[in-house]
């Protein structure tokens, strides 16, 4: 139980490589990429969690602010990470549909020539 | 190389990577364990600057330079994408003919949440800085509750409501309201994005200095961020075509 969860980090971040490398589709290969970036949301809030806490936000009316609460910085660089992958999945798909109109396939494998 | 060669290679390298990384945890504080000085450092923090969500705090108070970097990754990546989806010369727009048939219940289930989304999201922006949300989470939620109309109306209804002209503006002026909080707690509190509000009770709405006014900013940017990138790839989708090419 102890590395358990790291353990899911690590695999859902190599799924995710797997998929790329093995993508016919740039669109899937966007979403591959997702995939992998989310193994590292599980490995921050793996790392921010304690057994029997509560989350680090005290609410409106407030109750009183308990010591023993899970790690909210590690939360907040996940909000972070997450708004990174938002952005450059979106520019990765605007350059997939780019891909698209110039070469009229989206198959990374028929993609060996550059062509201006 | 081909398709074999590739994986082959795949799996001789990511299972070095797997090894490494398999190892590397191993070494981790364990799972669920009570230390986190981290935690101890802002829960102190949080407390002194009256921020009753901790994360906003870290957020938009400690790290609020980091969020300013933040933004302006996703203000550049909104360029980007119009950048890379304008029409190009050889490429037609039309109007997108016939709209389609919809399930009544579909069409009556959207109407009714589309307020009611865009409201959850307002709140959520509002109360950034007292319960969980921000301007990030509030932002997102708004944006994408406008696009109902899409699901529940048509694709013209959306073009009629969707305000991309203000969402165009709202891009810059969230982004410009953020830096010149920074420039006005440099000049009031003596740092860049120094608090320059009144802290207020802790756990009241109107409490945690700038962290408010900042995750409205931020919930105004995204909230065009993302009005901004859907108008752009359903534009492509609905109305381009190539010459003679399937419309990408």
């Amino acid at each position: 139980m102890r590395v358990y969860a790291y353990l899911v980090a690590v695999f859902v971040l190599l799924v995710g490589a797997f998929g790329i490398v093995r993508s016919r589709n740039l669109v899937h290969a966007v979403v591959c990429l997702s995939i992998a970036q989310s193994g590292t949301y599980v490995m921050l809030l793996a790392v921010g969690y304690q057994s029997r806490a509560t989350p680090p936000v005290f609410g409106s009316p407030a109750t009183k602010p308990s010591k023993s609460t899970v790690e909210p910085l590690v939360q907040a660089m996940t909000l972070t990470d997450i708004v990174v992958s938002a952005t450059v999945t979106a520019l990765l798909l605007a350059v997939a549909v780019q891909v698209h109109k110039r070469h009229g396939t989206v198959d990374p494998n028929e993609l060996a020539a550059l062509r201006g | 190389m081909t398709r074999s060669a590739r994986i082959a290679m795949f799996l001789v390298a990511g299972g070095c990577v797997a090894a490494l990384l398999v190892l590397g945890v191993l070494d981790l504080p364990h799972f669920g364990s009570a230390v986190h000085p981290y935690r101890d450092a802002s829960l102190a923090a949080a407390v002194a600057h009256k921020t009753s969500n901790v994360i906003s705090s870290i957020n938009f108070d400690l790290r609020a330079l980091d969020t300013l970097g933040e933004e302006t990754i996703l203000l550049a990546s909104v360029i980007g994408v119009t950048v890379l989806l304008r029409p190009a010369d050889d490429e037609e727009e039309h109007r997108p003919v016939g709209e389609g048939r919809l399930l009544d219940s579909t069409r009556m289930v959207g109407y009714l949440f589309l307020p009611i989304t865009v409201m959850i999201g307002l709140l959520t922006v509002a109360h950034g800085a007292v319960t969980p949300g921000g301007g990030f989470q509030g932002g997102v939620v708004v944006g994408t509750g406008i696009h109902l109309l899409y699901v529940a109306g048509s694709y013209r209804a959306l073009e009629r409501a969707r305000p991309v002209g203000a969402a165009e503006l709202g891009e810059a002026v969230g982004a410009g309201a953020f830096a010149c909080m920074g420039i006005a707690g440099a000049l009031a509190a003596g740092s860049f994005l120094g608090d320059v509000l009144p802290l207020g009770a802790f756990g009241d709405l109107f409490s945690s200095g700038s962290v408010l006014l900042l995750s409205v900013a931020v919930g105004v940017e995204v909230a065009s961020a993302v009005v901004v990138l859907l108008a752009q790839f359903l534009h492509q989708a609905v109305e381009v075509t190539g010459d003679g090419k399937e419309s990408a």
